[in-house]
């Protein structure tokens, strides 16, 4: 069963819409990441499936409640925890746990609950002591005292030094071995591609690409390539006697892969042309090239849309 | 509405004022600094004409004494007193202090009985001047004109001694004695208005601002709940600076203020209404800006023309009446009911008139703020 389901939905702010007609579902137990840059409608989208605002058109189920109406119910289910975490600055983190155990009626122990999320050192230190990552750990274990079944995190390793965004990246993993579902925002394609069993990525209010990171990769980004530092006659070799398309650039020759094997026949024929050449590197797309790309074509084609012929 | 929320919610903000020690500062230390200043620094206000009540028991069957008539007419000429001639039967010297306690401006002069028969017989007569001591301006002007009327009587007496005196300065009210006294319940509201109203409008801004709103709006906690536990920390906050200004008063600047159980509800439903007000104020600006100013447009004319350091009833005509919907105005002046002059009756319509306002502004303030902007 899907624990997020969106169909057709829509926000407009006066004549704009920040979310335009979007469809995607996110199977219970999984790991979601919605990427997008800035303004695609990505904080709109979540905020709507959190119950935060409320949606122009369209259905939206989590957990099978409309957040909208439903909301307080929903609260009761979900986690939540926003971009750039606040708090009482003068509450430790074991009193702001032992704050949201009683407002939410659970019996969670904090110490517990710290040691998940990797801060059980800082149990009575004052959330105006912490550091960006200490904070943010703070407010997932916050997001977890409900034990919720779904925990949406809004871009929570933005800012974060290279250290702190794996820990984060720990936690996450093991929300999902806790059978919890995830919904993730993130500029860091890389963490997507890391983290997340599926993606959909928002532009523009629409969704431009949806599925596993390699099935995107797989569907919008180009075939393996190869490339290799040497004269321009290199690409004519390859070309002439493999019947390979090898093109030529600034000390580079890039050809690209239609089979894994020809990585073997293009090395043979390199040695045996007895042209120099140095490093020698294959080069598959990420999802953040991917998404660079798509992205990108998009606005080129919205610019040449708008110039007049 | 669930208690464990209120209290959870209680524990929070009682934790974070603790440790905060400007706000500590704030609410306990600087009450204390205000009366030390105002007690040490008070200098005299206003220069109207001063209504002068006059209990004159120079009379027989026919009438006022032709003297006493004089006397009394003569102080009306100077026109530095307005005389109030007291007509009420029941009015009598040993309880018309009591009886001026209860008039805004009490200021009142005793002509004893025999003062015509004295005064014709050269035969020295006391009279007795009731005066306000946290009202120096009506107080010295009403002494400087009966003693210069007096003077003036005496003079034509044939030889000339004086006859008419004016007897110790007594003060209004059973208990009155210093302006101290009277800065007492004014400072106590002073504080039940600047403590909540500056905070609750900082805190209501800020918190959105910085989304901390946002987060309790995915909690089970309900604004109804939260404005509660701000309520009840500021009621308690608010029994412990009074507490503080009481003691240092009674302790530091000798002052004889009332200290009843009467005093109790106006130090809750104070803190009621001025910690709605300021979540109300928080709640309609749009920054932390322009609510620090929404807040500052509300308190400041509140702290200064409620009677909080000087009395209302020392102020021009059109600014009385200004004071007179200001809610802050009906605290103090509950308080000083109380506190100063026993007078339950006018305590309690002030009482219900606070408790009025604060349950329409909190139920304003609940319906009209939101934990987010949608």
């Amino acid at each position: 069963m899907a624990a997020i389901e969106v169909e057709g939905l829509v926000k407009r702010y006066g004549p704009l819409a920040a979310v335009d007609g979007i469809e995607f579902a996110v199977p219970s137990g999984s790991i979601f990441a919605f990427l997008g840059p800035n303004g695609a409608g990505k904080t709109t989208t979540t905020e709507i499936l959190e119950g935060l605002r409320r949606r122009s058109a369209g259905t939206v189920r989590v957990l099978g409640l409309d957040p909208w109406t439903e909301g307080n119910a929903l609260h009761r289910r979900i986690g939540v925890i926003p971009q750039d975490f606040r708090f009482f600055e003068k509450i430790t983190a074991k009193e702001a746990i032992e704050y949201y155990r009683t407002l939410f009626h659970t019996e969670v122990d904090p110490g517990e609950l710290l040691a998940k999320v990797e801060l059980l050192d800082k149990i009575h230190a004052r959330y105006d002591t912490l550091s960006g990552g200490q904070k943010q750990k703070l407010g997932l274990a916050l997001a977890l005292t409900n034990d919720p079944e779904i925990c949406f995190l809004d871009e929570p390793t933005t800012g974060l030094d290279p250290h702190a965004r794996r820990a984060i990246w720990a936690v996450i993993r093991g929300l999902q071995r806790d059978g919890k579902t995830v919904f993730l925002t993130t500029h860091y394609l890389e963490e997507a591609e890391l983290l997340a069993d599926r993606v959909a990525i928002i532009h523009h209010g629409k969704i431009i690409a949806s599925g596993t990171p390699s099935e995107i990769i797989q569907a919008h980004g180009q075939e393996e390539r190869i490339s290799i530092e040497g004269p321009g006659a290199l690409a004519t070799v390859l070309h002439d006697r493999l019947g390979l398309s090898a093109l030529y650039a600034e000390g580079r020759v890039e050809v690209a892969l239609t089979d894994k094997r020809d990585v073997l026949r293009v090395l043979n024929a390199v040695e045996e042309s007895g042209l120099p050449w140095q490093r020698f590197q294959t080069h598959q797309d990420t999802l953040e090239d991917v998404f660079v790309r798509l992205v990108g074509r998009m606005d080129e084609g919205a610019l040449k849309s708008e110039t007049p012929p | 509405m669930r208690f464990s929320h209120i209290g959870a919610d209680f524990k929070v903000t009682a934790r974070s004022y603790l440790r905060n020690p400007v706000a500590l500062f704030f609410s306990l230390v600087f009450p204390i600094i205000l009366i030390g200043l105002f007690g040490l620094i008070f200098s005299s206000v206003g220069s109207t004409a001063t209504t002068l009540y006059v209990l004159n028991e120079d009379h027989n069957a026919t009438g006022y004494s032709p003297v006493s008539q004089q006397f009394l007419s003569a102080l009306n000429n100077t026109t530095i007193v307005h005389v109030t001639l007291v007509t009420d039967r029941s009015v009598t010297p040993s309880n018309f202090d009591t009886w001026l306690g209860q008039n805004d401006d009490p200021v009142g002069l005793v002509v004893p009985a025999g003062f015509q028969e004295n005064y014709l017989h050269h035969v020295p007569v006391n009279l007795t001047l009731f005066t306000n001591p946290s009202d120096a301006a009506s107080s010295g002007a009403a002494v400087g004109a009966v003693n210069g009327v007096a003077n003036g009587f005496n003079l034509r007496a044939a030889n000339g001694t004086p006859i008419i005196l004016l007897g110790p300065t007594r003060n209004v009210g059973s208990q009155i004695l210093t302006y101290i006294d009277f800065l007492i319940p004014g400072l106590i509201g002073f504080s039940i208005l600047t403590s909540p109203m500056f905070s609750m409008v900082d805190i209501t801004s800020s918190y959105r601002k910085e989304g901390i709103f946002r987060e309790l709006s995915l909690t089970p906690l309900s604004r109804a709940e939260w404005l509660t536990s701000r309520i009840l920390w500021y009621v308690l906050l608010t029994f412990v600076s009074a507490g503080i200004m009481i003691g240092a008063g009674v302790y530091l600047f000798r002052a004889h203020v009332g200290i009843t159980l009467g005093l109790l509800p106006f130090l809750m439903v104070g803190p009621f209404l001025f910690v709605s007000l300021g979540m109300l104020a928080g709640s309609v600006a749009k920054t932390p800006e322009s609510a620090a100013l929404i807040g500052n447009i509300i308190t400041f004319p509140m702290m200064f023309l409620s009677g909080t350091f000087f009395q209302v009833s020392s102020f021009p005509p059109g600014l009385q009446e200004f004071a007179h919907i200001l809610p802050l105005y009906y605290v103090i002046d509950g308080m000083n009911q109380v506190m100063l002059f026993s007078n339950n009756g006018r305590a309690l319509t002030d009482l219900v008139i606070v408790l009025a306002i604060a349950v329409v502004l909190f139920l304003l303030a609940v319906r009209l703020f939101k934990w987010r902007d949608e």
